[in-house]
C-alpha cells in the first residue's frame, strides 16, 4: 500500500506545481458580467466568452505583462473583498475610485474619467434640472457609489429621498414606470439607461467627476505598479483612446485626463473627487443612525410579513385539512410552486415582472413577497400540528355535539398551536434574517444598509459585527418568550 | 340509594329507573357496517329500555366497537337504521347534520382510551360542552361540572391536566364529560380495560347508579366479571353478528 500512497504524493505535488505555472502564466481579472455592455457582458455569440471595454483593458494589461488574460465573474458589490482576499490579480468592471479603496487596496491609475448625470422623464425635463429641485423626491442610483454618496449629501442639503439598486438596469426602467423620479449614475450607464428606454433623457448639468480604475490586494502593489506603466504607455500610444472609441466612449475629458496623468498628476487626481474620509470608527458612528432606522425596517417588515404568512398559512393548512378535493389539490399545487421556487425570484416577479399590471410600492412587494413565501412553509407547519391532534379527540368533540369549526377552535386549533409553536419560531427568527434579500428591490434594510457601510469604509469588521448585534438583538427575546410560553403550556 | 340522573342532577333511590323503565329508547335494527371489502357488522338488532344496562360481549374483533361507534354517529352505516328516543339514522355517506346534532343530543360515549381534551384540565374538560353546545351560561355550567366530578369522586382532580390523572381517574371524567350534556344512552366502550380490581367494582357501583337514574347505558365489554357486577342483560357478538343473548 505504501507504493500507491508515495506515487498519489508525487502526482499531486506536480499537478500544483502545474496549477501554480499557470496561474503565473494569466492575468486572472474580475469583473461582473451582470454589469453588461459596454463594460463586460457574455459574448451574445459565444456565451462561453465575454465582451466590452473593460476585456479589452484586462486583454491590454495581460500582454503587456506577457500573460494571457482570464475573466473571473464576481458580484460587482463583492468586488474589492475578492481582490483582497487575491480571488483574482485585478478588478476592472467600472469600479469608481475613492479614498477609500485608496486607503484598503492597491488601486492603478485611472483610465477613464466620468462625469455623474441625473436622468429624467422628458416630461420632468424643464422642472428637475438638478438635485436641488428634487426635494422630497426618489432618486435611484446604485448603492456604494459616488453617486450614492452624492445623493446622501443631497439628501441632508435638499431633502432628496435616495433607493438604491442592486443593478443598473432596474433605476431606468422604473423611472419610465414613476416609481422614481430620477436616476443618478455615472454618463456611461446614463447614456444606456435612455438608449434603452425611450422618454427619458439626461440633464446636461454635471453633478460630479469620477473616475475608473482596476484594483488589486494591497500585496498586489508591485503588479499593480507594472500596470500603470502599461496603462501610461497605452494612453501616449493611443491603445487606450482607439478601445473607448470602439465603444463610443471617447469624449474631450480624456486626453484631459491622459495629458494631468502624463504630467504625474495622479495623487491629484485621487483626492479631488471625494472629501477627506473619516476614519473606520468615525465612519461606523455616522452610519449607526441608519443602521438603527434600517433594523427598525427589517423588524417593521418581518413583524408584517409574518402575520400575513400565518393568516394566510392557516387559511392553506385549513383548507388543505378540511377542503374538498379540489380545493386541496389546488394548494397543494400553489405550496410546492411557492416552495419549489426562489425566494429571491418571488421578489423579482412581483417587483419587476408585474410592474407592467400593477405597480407594487417597494416595501409592499417586500411585505407581500415575504408573505406569500412564508405562508407556504406556515402552511405545512399548520396541517401536520392539526394532523397531529389525535383523531380520539375529534371523535370525542362530536359525541359531544360540537361542529367542525367548533372543534377546530375549541379542541383542535389550540392544541396544534401548541406543537407549531416551536417551528414557528424558528420561521421566524428564519425570515428576519431572509427579509435581507428584499434589498434587490430597494427596500434598505439592516443587511444592505450594513453593506452600504462596508463598502464605504472598505472593511465588513465593525459593520459585520454591527449588523449581528442588530440580529441578535432581534431575535433573541423572541426564541425567549416562545421557550417562555412553551413551559407554560408544558407546566 | 342516591343515583346520578343522566343529566347530572341527582334523585334519591331508583325512582328515576321506576318512571321510565318501560319505554324502549334506543333501537338497533339490522345494522349493517362495511369497510371496504370487509363486513365489521352484519345484520346487528338489538333495543335498549330506560335505565337499562346492555352489554355486547364477544371477543376481540367481534365487532362490539364498530356498532357503538355507529350508534354514536361516528361512522357511516351500509344497512339498517338505528333509533335513539325518535331520532333515525339509516345508510348513506355521513348522516345529515341535523340528525346528527338531534343524536349527539341524546347519545354520549366514553371511549375506552378516554380522548379527554388533553389541552383542557379535567374541569374544563367537563363544561365545554354545556357552553359551547348546549348554549348553558358558564357559570351554571361550571356548577353542574363541578357536582359532576364531586359525585364522580374525583373532585379533588378538578384543576388536573389529562396527563396528570390515572386510567381509573381520566374514566371517570370522560364520564363526567358525557354526561355534562345530559344524554338519554350512555355509551362506553370497554370500560374496565384500564382499572384494577377495585376501580372496577366502584366503576360498577356507579354505572348501577346512572341507570337507577333513568340513563341507558350500552357497554362493549368481555369482561366477566364486570358484566355479571352490572349488566341488565347481554347481547353475545361474534365476527360481527349476534349470536345470542349469553
Amino acid at each position: 500500500m505504501r507504493r500507491p500512497t508515495l506515487t498519489a504524493i508525487v502526482l499531486c505535488l506536480c499537478v500544483g506545481a502545474a496549477a501554480a505555472g499557470q496561474e503565473r502564466s494569466e492575468l486572472r481579472w474580475g469583473g461582473d458580467a451582470e454589469g453588461g455592455a459596454p463594460f463586460v457582458e457574455a459574448d451574445p455569440n459565444d456565451l462561453t466568452r465575454v465582451v466590452g471595454f473593460e476585456v479589452e483593458i484586462a486583454q491590454l494589461l495581460a500582454s503587456g505583462l506577457g500573460r494571457a488574460p482570464r475573466f473571473v465573474q464576481s458580484g460587482f458589490t463583492s468586488l474589492d473583498a475578492a481582490a483582497a482576499r487575491g480571488d483574482f490579480d485585478v478588478g476592472l468592471s467600472g469600479i469608481e475610485d475613492s479614498p477609500a479603496r485608496r486607503s484598503r487596496l492597491a488601486v492603478t491609475i485611472p483610465y477613464y474619467q466620468f462625469r455623474e448625470v441625473l436622468t429624467v422623464r422628458e416630461g420632468d425635463a424643464g422642472r428637475f434640472r438638478g438635485l436641488g429641485d428634487l426635494a422630497g423626491r426618489r432618486v435611484a442610483t446604485l448603492g456604494a457609489t459616488l453617486a450614492y454618496d452624492l445623493l446622501l449629501a443631497a439628501q441632508t442639503k435638499f431633502g432628496v429621498v435616495p433607493v438604491t439598486y442592486e443593478d443598473d438596469v432596474h433605476p431606468y426602467t422604473d423611472l419610465v414606470l414613476g416609481r422614481v423620479d430620477a436616476v443618478l449614475l455615472d454618463e456611461v450607464l446614463a447614456r444606456r439607461g435612455i438608449r434603452r428606454n425611450p422618454g427619458l433623457t439626461n440633464q446636461p448639468t454635471d453633478v460630479g467627476v469620477g473616475y475608473y480604475v482596476g484594483i488589486t490586494a494591497p500585496a498586489n502593489a508591485p503588479l499593480r505598479d507594472r500596470m500603470n506603466e502599461i496603462l501610461l504607455q497605452a494612453m501616449a500610444d493611443g491603445r487606450l483612446e482607439a478601445i473607448f472609441r470602439r465603444w463610443s466612449m471617447w469624449n474631450d475629458d480624456q486626453p484631459q485626463l491622459y495629458a494631468r496623468l502624463a504630467r504625474g498628476g495622479q495623487g491629484e487626481i485621487a483626492q479631488a473627487p471625494s472629501p477627506q474620509q473619516p476614519s473606520t470608527f468615525q465612519a461606523a458612528v455616522r452610519y449607526l443612525p441608519s443602521l438603527f432606522r434600517a433594523a427598525a425596517i427589517t423588524l417593521v417588515l418581518s413583524c408584517l410579513s409574518m402575520s400575513l404568512a400565518v393568516a394566510l398559512g392557516l387559511a392553506i393548512a385549513s383548507g388543505r385539512v378540511y377542503g374538498p378535493p379540489a380545493v386541496r389539490m389546488l394548494l397543494t399545487g400553489w405550496v410546492e410552486l411557492i416552495r419549489g421556487t426562489p425566494l429571491l425570484l418571488q421578489l423579482f416577479v412581483l417587483y419587476f415582472g408585474l410592474a407592467a399590471i400593477v405597480q407594487l410600492p417597494a416595501f409592499l412587494a417586500a411585505l407581500i413577497g415575504l408573505g406569500l413565501n412564508y405562508a407556504a412553509y406556515e402552511s405545512e407547519i399548520y396541517r401536520g400540528a392539526l394532523e397531529a391532534v389525535p383523531a380520539g379527540q375529534l371523535d370525542a368533540a362530536r359525541t359531544l355535539g360540537f361542529t367542525e369549526r367548533q372543534t377546530l377552535v375549541l379542541v383542535r386549533g389550540p392544541q396544534a398551536f401548541r406543537l407549531a409553536l416551536a417551528p414557528m419560531t424558528n420561521d421566524f427568527v428564519a425570515l428576519l434574517k431572509d427579509s435581507s434579500l428584499v434589498s434587490v428591490i430597494t427596500v434598505v434594510e439592516l443587511t444592505k444598509q450594513t453593506s452600504i457601510l462596508a463598502a464605504n469604509i472598505g472593511s465588513w469588521v465593525i459593520p459585520g459585527i454591527l449588523c449581528a448585534a442588530m440580529y441578535l438583538v432581534l431575535s433573541l427575546p423572541l426564541a425567549r418568550a416562545a421557550r417562555r410560553l412553551e413551559g407554560k403550556w408544558k407546566r | 340509594m342516591e343515583a346520578v340522573r343522566c343529566d347530572g342532577t341527582t334523585v334519591r333511590g331508583c325512582e328515576g329507573a321506576k318512571v321510565n323503565n318501560a319505554t324502549s329508547i334506543l333501537d338497533v335494527s339490522a345494522l349493517t357496517i362495511v369497510r371496504g371489502a370487509r363486513t365489521l357488522a352484519d345484520d346487528v338488532s338489538f333495543s335498549a329500555t330506560r335505565g337499562e344496562v346492555v352489554v355486547l360481549r364477544g371477543p376481540s374483533g367481534a365487532g362490539k366497537t364498530t356498532v357503538l361507534r355507529a350508534i354514536a354517529g361516528l361512522d357511516p352505516i351500509a344497512a339498517g337504521r338505528i333509533t335513539v328516543d325518535g331520532v333515525a339514522i339509516g345508510p348513506g355517506r355521513t348522516p345529515r347534520a341535523r340528525a346528527l346534532r338531534e343524536l349527539h343530543r341524546r347519545v354520549g360515549m366514553v371511549f375506552q382510551f378516554h380522548h379527554l381534551f388533553e389541552h383542557l384540565t379535567a374541569f374544563e374538560n367537563v363544561w365545554l360542552a354545556p357552553v359551547h353546545v348546549l348554549r348553558q351560561p358558564r357559570a351554571e355550567a361550571e356548577r353542574r361540572a363541578h357536582e359532576l366530578l364531586e359525585q364522580l369522586g374525583i373532585g379533588a382532580r378538578a384543576r388536573a391536566l389529562p396527563r396528570e390523572l390515572s386510567g381509573g381517574e381520566a374514566q371517570r371524567v370522560a364520564i363526567a364529560r358525557a354526561l355534562a350534556v345530559g344524554p338519554q344512552v350512555l355509551l362506553m366502550d370497554e370500560p374496565t380495560a384500564s382499572l384494577d380490581t377495585e376501580r372496577r367494582d366502584s366503576l360498577a357501583g356507579t354505572l348501577r347508579q346512572l341507570a337507577a337514574g333513568g340513563c341507558t347505558l350500552v357497554l362493549a365489554s368481555h369482561d366477566e366479571e364486570f358484566i355479571r357486577a352490572c349488566s341488565h342483560r347481554v347481547i353475545l357478538m361474534q365476527a360481527g353478528r349476534v349470536v345470542g343473548p349469553s
